[in-house]
């Protein structure tokens, strides 16, 4: 159910900025949230436990990776794609 | 005070066994990292590194040796065996008594943790071998170099990450400046390629997927590798009144702490470690010719410390040379400094900078000359030597020609 992953994503991401999932909305950045490199990789660790997934992400170079982290959204979005791809229907 | 000079060398490290192979492939520009090649190497994300090639603990030590030797002790062993040969200093009587060992390690026994977690963990065994704790304990490699010369001053083990080293020879610069020691024995050693070891290294997600290229565009990180580097620090008139041959002279030394982040470098607490290392050995900035980096190739670090030398140089920066070896022997993190100092000692003796390699293209975050990919001849004065760790620990080395 691609929604019911864009909700754990988002209350992944909600966990590591100490927010109520509800409070997280799509059109909010990283920053907004205060997640910081240390915070983003936890998540990206708890994503890939979550979802039994391989995110393909460096922090050396965070803008560069494949895995859009621009906003919540569309990470939600990565994450369901990386989730159809790995893991087959979702 | 007294003046401190270094008598010794020694080394094994992936670009060779001795000091003689290792300046040997700085000098080519040799880089040593490859495939890794390790039990579960295909359970792991990152599969390079720089391994020493061709080890064989069996040649080196007997039987009852390895029962207690991780390998990060016989990289030491190893390593102190040919500086204080070098030195032709033997210990015995008021210097034995007197002379001792700081040794920098970040990880220590990391092999022998490893394989007793395995046994128990994954094995289900209900006993490890009874020398574990001994073979393991971060001062292992200092306790066995003192044990084997007879070094029975002042001996510790420095645990800084990446600085480990760095503040290891520090803390046996200031022990033979004060007086308090006519020798100390001082250097680093690594020995964590194993799966935990990376594995562990993976969760950062800093490692670099081909190669090591400090200062480049293009670079994805950094790359680990294993060794140690020794050497022998003694006091300037006992060197010369025994007509031993001078390296080069240590002339200062400089530690800071970022207080700020955990991982993540910083520009102010780097410079003010470097601005310190220069007042500490009475040096102006422009007497310096060679700065050996940091230099990780991660994208942080690279970036912080050109800005940091910048800050600290000023003008001069322009016309510094800053190369960082990690591009050919890997980051040997606790080791790291012991045999990057190397290249400090190969600068301002021999008149011979080492490279960065696997430099593609220049990166304008960095507008440094980083001497990319070939070494170069040049007269080198006094050089310094950095290492910025993980937990905001900054120690910069003062190093002078003889």
């Amino acid at each position: 159910m691609p929604s019911d992953i864009r909700s754990r994503t988002r209350t992944i991401l909600a966990e590591q900025a100490l927010l109520n999932p509800s409070d997280v909305a799509d059109d909010q950045s990283l920053q907004d949230l205060g997640i910081d490199s240390l915070a983003l990789v936890e998540s990206i660790f708890a994503i890939e436990e979550a979802f039994d997934i391989q995110v393909p992400f460096n922090a050396n170079d965070p803008q560069a990776s494949e895995f859009d982290i621009s906003s919540v959204g569309a990470i939600c979005g990565a994450v369901e794609h990386l989730v159809r791809e790995q893991k087959g229907a979702a | 005070m007294k003046r401190v000079v270094v008598t010794g060398a020694g080394t094994i490290n992936p670009l060779g066994p001795d000091v003689a192979a290792t300046l040997a492939a700085m000098r080519e520009g040799r880089c040593a990292i490859g495939p890794l090649d390790f039990r579960d190497v295909d359970r792991l994300s990152v599969r390079i590194g720089a391994q020493v090639p061709g080890y064989d603990p069996a040649a080196r030590f007997d039987r009852q040796q390895l029962a207690l030797y991780d390998r990060c002790t016989q990289f030491a062993l190893i390593a102190a065996e040919e500086a204080i040969a070098q030195s032709g200093l033997s210990f015995d009587g008021e210097l034995a008594e007197r002379s001792g060992v700081v040794l920098g390690t970040s990880d220590g026994g990391h092999n022998t943790r490893d394989e007793s977690y395995r046994a128990v963990y994954e094995e289900g065994k209900n006993r490890v071998h009874p020398f574990t704790v001994p073979k393991l304990m971060n001062n292992a490699a200092c306790a066995h170099v003192s044990m084997r010369h007879d070094l029975r001053g002042p001996s510790y083990t420095v645990a800084s990450a990446c600085a480990s080293s760095n503040h290891a020879i520090g803390q046996a610069f200031w022990l033979v400046r004060s007086g308090l020691a006519p020798v100390m024995v001082t250097g680093g050693s690594e020995a964590m390629l194993n799966f935990g070891g990376i594995k562990a290294w993976e969760g950062l997600r800093v490692m670099a997927r081909d190669t090591c290229r400090p200062f480049s565009l293009g670079r994805t990180g950094m790359v680990q590798g294993e060794g140690a580097g020794a050497f022998v620090l003694e006091e300037r008139e006992h060197a010369m009144r025994r007509g031993a041959d001078i390296l080069a002279e240590v002339a200062g030394f400089a530690m800071t702490s970022d207080a700020s982040d955990i991982v993540m470098p910083s520009r102010e607490g780097a410079a003010r470690a470097i601005r310190g290392a220069l007042r500490d050995a009475g040096l102006d900035r422009s007497e310096v010719g060679y700065v050996n980096a940091h230099g990780t190739g991660t994208a942080a670090n690279d970036r912080t410390e050109c800005a940091a030398l910048a800050d600290a140089f000023g003008a001069h920066a322009d016309r510094l040379m800053v190369s960082s070896t990690k591009s050919m022997h890997a980051h040997l993190i606790g080791g790291t400094g012991a045999v990057e100092l190397l290249a400090v000692i190969m600068a301002v003796r021999d008149g011979l900078v080492a490279p960065t390699v696997n430099h593609e293209a220049p990166d304008p975050d960095c507008p440094l000359d980083v001497v990319p990919n070939e070494a170069r001849e040049a007269k080198v004065g006094a050089a310094l030597s950095n290492a910025f760790a993980f937990g905001g620990h900054n120690a910069v080395l003062a190093l002078r020609a003889a």
